[in-house]
């Protein structure tokens, strides 16, 4: 049987992990190889990696920061942050990157995540979504933040997996950092409404909130500061997984491959 | 014992850093190849999960690859494959009807059922069968749209469950083929290319 999956996140600048709310006031949260690394021992399912300055910035993602992840890893990597074309896909990927998430470039031109999906195939393609409450609604906004886009959040998921996206990873803007929990209801409303895995992200403060998101239809559950700032371990969540009867992972023992 | 001398097969847009790295982490010494007498001169070969199935099938017809692969296999000597890789060595596959694969494995790769969550992502658990020695059980990272319904005659098969059971990973001799990436499956996953790359060869 699938297990759900537990996802931590590394937020990376200038190749160090930084954590903040709403994507602002960023701070140092240490280095992606061994944050990666001590993560897949505590039992982590995947890890995602994100520039969280490639796009406001307008430059390409850090190469270096994936390939060295990539080294110490053993467990899936998807990488995100100023993929604008199929070739900066193809350079993450030939990096180390198992997926490829877009977001602000996929919003402005959706073709591109059919032409990833066509030359890698739509297990490679991810598509980042951060919405933000709008009355009834939600509302996507990229440039981590920085614009609203009038587009909306459930559409903009139906119209992306028709283009060729694989998987989503959902983030709500006004929950980002701000340990309140995740969007539920944001949740419930887009695994409604497409056919393929989603990534809940933003607002986890707690396992019980990572439970509850995959209560109401996450596939996976991507958190960042409770993981960091070691309030809790990928184990703990995984504990409380198992005794509200979700799925899990066991996590691996040690001295079970040759290195762990 | 011999060193292995361990050739990954570059048959296109394959995640070629994440295998290397894991088979360099289970003790490997890897190279990429992609032409029929690097594969003749390796005595391992893997073959990894490309694309579509028609246009990874295309790719091995086109390089002659495909019968380098063929002999490789007959002779006994060791193989893994890989997601895709694994459904090359079936008849057909749902995805690319028009495509015929390398046939070992005398059955069709079908989607999975409406209902259940495409592409499976993520940890499966694996059920073994009796006879299987390099397959144990264990979780393994599934990443697939399309999946062998039915284990094949002669073949030991581990089995999972998406939506009904599918084939996880057949072995045969030296021949492994696996539904899911070992080498993306953590320290089980290490360990298991750690059996296969120990195989005679």
């Amino acid at each position: 049987m699938l297990t759900a999956r537990v996802i931590p996140c590394l937020d990376v600048d200038a190749g160090r992990v930084v954590k903040g709310v709403r994507f602002q006031g960023l701070k140092d949260a240490g280095d992606p190889v061994e944050l990666a690394a001590a993560y897949e021992r505590q039992g982590a399912d995947e890890i995602v990696m994100l520039d969280v300055s490639a796009t406001p910035e307008g430059r390409h993602n850090a190469r270096d920061a994936v390939a060295a992840v990539r080294q110490a890893l053993g467990i899936p990597l998807t990488v995100g942050g100023g993929v604008r074309s199929v070739d900066d896909a193809g350079a993450l990927l030939e990096a180390g990157a198992d997926k490829v998430a877009t977001n602000t470039a996929a919003v402005s031109r959706p073709e591109l995540l059919g032409e990833i999906a066509g030359r890698f195939g739509r297990q490679c393609t991810v598509v980042a979504i951060d919405a933000a409450a709008n009355g009834d609604v939600w509302e996507v906004v990229t440039l981590s933040g920085r614009k609203r886009t009038g587009l909306d959040a459930i559409r903009w998921a139906v119209q992306a997996v028709e283009h060729g996206a694989g998987e989503i990873l959902l983030t709500s803007w006004d929950r980002d950092g701000t340990r309140s929990g995740y969007e539920t209801r944001l949740i419930a409303a887009v695994a409604a409404a497409v056919p393929v895995p989603i990534i809940a992200s933003g607002g986890a403060a707690s396992p019980a909130h990572l439970v509850e998101a995959l209560r109401h239809g996450a596939d996976a559950v991507l958190a960042a500061s409770i993981f960091h700032e070691s309030d809790y371990t990928v184990g703990d969540v995984k504990e409380a997984m198992a005794g509200a009867g979700i799925p899990t992972r066991p996590v691996p023992e040690r001295g079970q491959g040759s290195h762990a | 014992m011999t060193v292995p001398d361990v050739v990954v097969c570059r048959t296109g847009t394959a995640n070629l850093a994440s295998i290397l790295a894991a088979l360099r982490r289970a003790g490997g010494v890897p190279r990429t190849g992609r032409s029929p007498d690097e594969i003749r001169a390796a005595t391992h070969v893997v073959l990894p999960g490309v694309g579509t199935f028609g246009a990874a099938m295309d790719t091995l017809r086109d390089t002659g690859t495909d019968d380098a692969l063929s002999r490789h296999i007959e002779s006994g000597k060791p193989l893994l494959a890989i997601c895709v890789g694994f459904q090359l060595l079936c008849r057909s596959s749902e995805e690319s009807p028009n495509a015929t694969g390398l046939g070992l494995i005398d059955d069709g790769v079908t989607r999975y059922p409406d209902g259940v969550r495409v592409p499976q992502f993520g940890w499966n658990s694996l059920v073994p069968g009796s006879g299987c020695r390099t397959l144990v059980a264990g979780h393994a990272y599934f990443a697939n749209s399309y999946r062998l319904e039915h284990a094949p005659r002669g073949w030991c098969a581990a089995m999972a469950d998406h939506g009904g059971p599918f084939v996880a990973a057949l072995e045969r001799d030296a021949l492994v083929a696996c539904q899911f990436h070992p080498e993306l499956s953590g320290s089980w996953g290490e360990a298991l290319i750690g059996r296969w790359l120990a195989m005679p060869c």
